[in-house]
């Protein structure tokens, strides 16, 4: 809500400047977000009079015209269309200062002197138009000082008001808050109702009483449409945001920002039989004053003559049954709609009115009738004409019920963590219009406003007492604390071990959208369909994503489209799922690597991390979190088919480590081989807590073997095979070489294998440990088909 | 015994040129082994009378020893320099970079997300966690954001269908917390959130904390305490700060918080909104079971964002998930 200064304090006064007044209605809730000087920083700019305009003798645009300041007559050069004999406008005179810095000076312009410059509005920062000189009103003082005459020295303040708050969208509700701060009685302009001068009524059927428990009517005869708005009327309406359009509209928008009640204007002519205020059919069509042609629901309430609609209620007005110049005879509406039906519909319909703003937030619905003797009084000022009788159509059933809220002293002193004397309890409620009905034993009995529909509960009032006694005022508090300590789980590890892991694994944390593109996604992921959002803010970001890699992969492309070429990232986060109806949220971890595996180096060189280097890694963070996983030969459409591991813990399925498919690689636009895993969190979170057992006193005992075995024979075989067969004994079992090559023939590999026994409680003889190796061997030839290599 | 002062004159300039360990074995062998020519000076001995032999001996003596402290002398001189020659030898450019893993770093989100979970986990708050697509009961109605409400607008929700959407803020884990327990409550939810805007100053996804602490006798006083000496904990200053009214469904009284940030040309405090607080609405507690009149409780909610910018300065909140290596390694 935007609103002038000065026009705020026409109602309430304070002695405070003005950044005062802004700071005190932030602090009340109110928060200022801007202000901004009504007009712009000039000076020497006074009301001047043409008395004779004459053609240029040597310009066919400009004119040579004689203005007087009221004292002496002056030669002033001017290109405007409209400059003519007799018309008041700002002049600036020599030695002038317009916005921006620019001096008047003495100047000729095509060989006729000029002394001064007339001005448009543009030129003095008062608004956009700049198509002619700003026209001033005919008995505008010759002479006087513009900023004095135009009260320019004001400055328009921008409020942004919470949704609660809709008593503060007009002058009315600020004045009131600001007299609340201040303590000052808030002085509202007079007005008496006008009289009836013809018995014209309009005919007014409201169909839903529900959304419109209150509607009135009133006919205005004759007016004269031709007139213009008044300048101070315009000013106000400039100063609070609103353009001029004509005076019909520029009243009702007048009343609306002094009041707080949005009013409208119909054309009598166009109103066929009278008015109906109805729900819309859902074949109806209406053309809104903005031009635009809407297709009505039966959601809508509409303003509707007895043929078509005429208006969305409390939103706009129709194009056909808008005032107009030739109007002569307006239907003027002053309503109470309710906000529950009316919420949602502007914006259905791709608008936001001012109208619309405040019937949702909530109007005072006993506002009406001020409302309309308000508007009716300042129309036939401007407009003439004569008002027929005010037609009332009310559903009291349907108004907003009377609220009255008791609020307990203590419960006002235990939230807010102070007592607050009564007598200061009691000034606030009051001077914000709430009126104390009873003293209770422990407390106040107290009747809302019905311009406060915020207000409902004691909380609400308790926020009230706060509020304007001020959140700054009230004390500071250690709380109290019933909570015992928490139990904490050791085998559970944080995340964070897991983070910091991995930093110093050398890998960067990234977090990447949730949503992602579908096309990658379905590049990496083909099997599971991501949940599509209704509403994607861009088609790259419209799906949920079903695994990390899918951010991950785009944040490789974009660092290495950055001249990056070692990236190594991780993320963890949830990815999303449709399991049958249910949405499985999981938390992942997900890694890649591509580049060395090393910075760069002078010793290093530039080896390009492989998969056992992140295997290696893996298996090191196995190792932190207290957990075995077994990596198992498996497939993934996104992954190389010979470089898939699927990891298992326990024969569950923990995660994929493995490189990425060359040609997915390659519509992805990356270079170099990419590495990736992804984990569920949740699976390998959970470790073990170490279980103490005795060292053994006796020596280890080591032996190793090469075998020539099938290289399609995977390692994690030989090593079950070889465990199976090394006893109770067998303490660790390592390969320590792999070559494959001629000398052992294709389709072969050499394995060079450790085996370490070690007894508890006795030194293991050399027969024992002889025959246990040699039953390894014997079951390595016999179950994989190995040969001793000599 | 003329004969062994030149001896020991001879044993001494040996010892002198010895250039070796080798070398210097072989002279202490050649005056002191048993038939060293010192040693066999005592021979003579037994021509003396009784009387000159022990001052004979006395010289003989003086005479081994003096060749020995040379030879032990020398031989200290020799191993010095053959040490030195040896380190010489093993000496590196120490200035060479070393090598190894480079070290990798937290996203400054998650830098800052750990912090504030420190500071709360310290004040016995527990860290809980919820479903990103979120329900409209949790996200709106428990938080007493009826389907009608004007505040609905201003959360620019992702929908997947009319009842289910990507959660606008973490309050709905407050709501799910309060439901799976019994009070009091300690409790914050740190997180992603989602709304539909994406311009300068919005990304359609963020993180926000959102912490609740339900107890039997609790204040604005005490929630005023809480905000603040997070805040100076936070930015470790003793800054300025201050309670806004404003206004949240969830909450009442609910404030917005702003601490002091630097001055106004004018010299006035500027002040920069950085949290919204206030104390449980009664109808949250009545939409999860819990007697308003017997508990209270607050509610704080704040942009881990906006704190991180302010915190180092970033001044593009964008560049938080465009996840450019340039900018994330700042913060290692």
């Amino acid at each position: 809500m935007k609103f002038s200064e000065q026009w705020l304090r026409e109602w309430v006064n304070p002695e405070i400047g003005t950044q005062e007044l802004m700071d005190q209605v932030t602090m009340a809730g109110l928060e200022v977000d801007g202000f901004e000087p009504v007009a712009g920083d000039f000076s020497g700019v006074i009301v001047g009079e043409v008395l004779k305009v004459e053609p240029h003798p040597d310009a066919d645009k400009l004119r040579v015209c004689q203005v007087t300041d009221g004292l002496q007559t002056i030669q002033v050069v001017c290109g405007a269309p409209n400059v003519r004999d007799g018309l008041k406008v700002p002049f600036a005179v020599v030695g002038a200062v317009l916005p921006g810095d620019f001096k008047i000076k003495k100047a000729k312009l095509r060989g006729q002197p000029s002394e001064g410059m007339l001005c448009a509005e543009a030129e003095l920062g008062l608004s956009d138009a700049s198509d002619g000189l700003m026209e001033l009103p005919s008995d505008a003082p010759t002479g006087q000082d513009l900023r004095e005459y135009l009260q320019l020295n004001d400055v328009t303040i921008d409020v942004d008001l919470t949704p609660n708050r809709s008593d503060c969208l007009s002058i009315k509700g600020i004045a009131r808050e600001v007299g609340v701060l201040n303590s000052l009685v808030v002085e509202a302009p007079e007005f008496t109702a006008v009289e009836a001068q013809h018995s014209e009524v309009p005919d007014i059927r409201v169909e839903d009483p529900a959304g419109c428990p209150r509607y009135l009517g009133r006919v205005l005869r004759n007016v004269n449409l031709q007139a213009e708005t008044p300048l101070w009327m315009r000013e106000k309406l400039r100063r609070c945001g609103i353009r001029s359009i004509d005076p019909a509209v520029d009243v009702t928008n007048y009343v609306m920002l002094e009041l707080g009640q949005p009013m409208h204007a119909f054309d009598r002519e166009e109103i066929k039989g009278g008015i109906v205020v109805r729900m819309a059919r859902a074949d109806e069509k209406l053309v809104l004053l903005d031009g635009q042609e809407v297709q009505l629901t039966d959601q809508t309430l509409v303003i509707a003559d007895h043929e078509k609609p005429v208006a969305i209620a409390g939103v706009m007005g129709g194009e056909h049954s808008g005032v107009s110049e030739k109007t002569r005879d307006l239907v003027l509406e002053s309503a109470y709609f309710d906000p529950i039906t009316l919420a949602g519909k502007a914006r259905h319909y791709g608008l936001h009115t001012d109208a619309s703003h405040r019937f949702e937030r909530g109007v005072d619905f006993k506002l009406a009738r001020d409302a309309m003797e308000r508007a009716t009084r300042l129309l036939m000022d401007i407009v003439g004409g004569e008002p027929g009788e005010i037609v009332e159509v009310l559903s009291s059933d349907c108004l907003p019920d009377d609220v009255v809220v008791d609020l307990r002293s203590d419960r006002l002193a235990s939230v807010l963590g102070l007592e607050i004397d009564r007598t200061t309890v009691e000034e606030i409620l009051t001077r914000l219009g709430l009126h104390i009905d009873k003293l209770l034993k422990n407390g106040w009995r107290v009747s809302v406003p019905s311009y406060r529909p915020d207000i409902s509960i004691e909380e609400d009032l308790i926020e009230e007492v706060g509020r304007i006694f001020g959140y700054n005022n009230l004390p500071v508090t250690e709380p109290e604390g019933s909570l015992g300590l928490r139990p904490e789980e050791e085998a559970k590890r944080p995340v964070s071990l897991i983070r910091n892991f991995f930093v110093d694994q050398g890998y960067q944390e990234a977090i990447t959208y949730s949503f992602v593109d579908p096309k990658v996604q379905e590049l990496v992921d083909p099997k599971r369909d991501g949940i599509a959002l209704a509403n994607p803010i861009s088609s790259d970001l419209s799906v949920m994503r079903t695994t990390l890699w899918s951010g991950l992969l785009k944040t490789v492309a974009y660092n290495q489209n950055r001249q990056q070429s070692r990236i190594r990232l991780f993320e963890t986060g949830l990815r999303f799922e449709k399991d049958d109806q249910r949405i499985d949220q999981q938390p992942m971890l997900a890694g890649v690597v591509v580049g060395g595996q090393y910075p760069e180096n002078w010793v290093n060189g530039r080896r390009a991390a492989d998969f056992f280097d992140v295997k290696g890694e893996l298996e090191s963070l196995f190792r932190v979190l207290g957990i075995e996983v077994q990596f198992v030969s498996g497939s993934h459409p996104a992954l190389h088919p010979g470089q898939t591991a699927e990891l298992m813990r326990d024969g569950e399925h923990v995660g994929w480590l493995g490189t990425l498919h060359p040609q997915v690689q390659k519509k992805l636009e990356l270079n170099g081989t990419v590495l990736m895993f992804e984990l569920f969190l949740d699976s390998i979170a959970t470790g073990y807590v170490p279980n103490f057992k005795e060292i053994s006193k006796f020596p280890e005992v080591r032996r190793d073997l090469a075998i020539i075995i099938g290289s399609d024979v995977a390692f994690a075989d030989v090593e079950r095979v070889a465990r199976k067969h090394a006893g109770e004994c067998l303490t660790d079992l390592r390969a320590f070489d792999v070559y494959e090559g001629e000398s052992i023939g294709e389709g072969n590999r050499s394995l060079a294998l450790s085996l370490f026994w070690q007894h508890p409680k006795r030194t293991l003889n050399e027969d024992e440990v002889h025959s246990l190796f040699n039953g390894v061997i014997d079951a390595l030839k016999q179950e994989l088909g190995a040969t001793l290599r000599s | 015994m003329e004969n062994l002062e030149q001896l020991v004159q001879d044993g001494l300039a040996a010892v002198e040129n010895a250039d070796s360990l080798q070398a210097l074995d072989q002279i202490r062998v050649e005056y002191l082994g048993k038939k060293g020519v010192i040693t066999q000076q005592a021979k003579t001995l037994g021509k003396l009378s009784a009387e000159e032999r022990p001052a004979a001996g006395q010289k003989i003596n003086e005479a081994k020893g003096q060749v020995e402290q040379a030879i032990n002398a020398r031989r200290a001189d020799l191993e010095r320099v053959a040490i030195e020659q040896k380190l010489a030898s093993e000496s590196i450019d120490v200035t060479l970079p070393g090598r190894g893993q480079d070290l990798g770093g937290l996203h400054p989100v998650t830098r800052t997300l750990q912090r504030i979970e420190q500071f709360f986990a310290r004040a016995g708050y527990t860290v809980e966690q919820g479903p990103e697509i979120e329900d409209d009961y949790h996200n709106f109605e428990a938080l007493n954001i009826p389907g009608h409400h004007p505040a609905r607008a201003m959360h620019d929700t992702f929908y997947f269908n009319p009842g289910t959407l990507l959660r606008t803020h973490t309050s709905p884990v407050q709501i799910r917390t309060m439901e799976a327990g019994k009070p009091p409550f300690r409790m914050i939810c740190p997180g992603r959130v989602y709304r539909c805007d994406s311009d300068m100053t919005h990304t359609p996804m963020f993180h926000q904390v959102e912490g609740l602490l339900v107890e039997k006798n609790v204040s604005f006083a005490d929630l005023k305490s809480t905000v603040e000496e997070f805040l100076r904990v936070f930015f470790e200053r003793d800054l300025k700060v201050r309670f806004r009214p404003s206004y949240f469904p969830f909450t009442e009284p609910s404030a917005e918080v702003d601490i002091e940030w630097g001055r106004e040309a004018d010299g006035s405090i500027k002040w920069l909104e950085v949290m919204g607080c206030g104390m449980v609405h009664p109808k949250v507690f009545e939409y999860c079971g819990i007697d308003a009149e017997e508990y209270r409780g607050f509610a704080f909610g704040l942009g881990v964002e906006r704190l991180a910018m302010l915190r180092y300065g970033v001044n593009d909140l964008r560049m938080f998930f465009e996840n450019d290596l340039r900018f994330l390694r700042q913060f290692r």
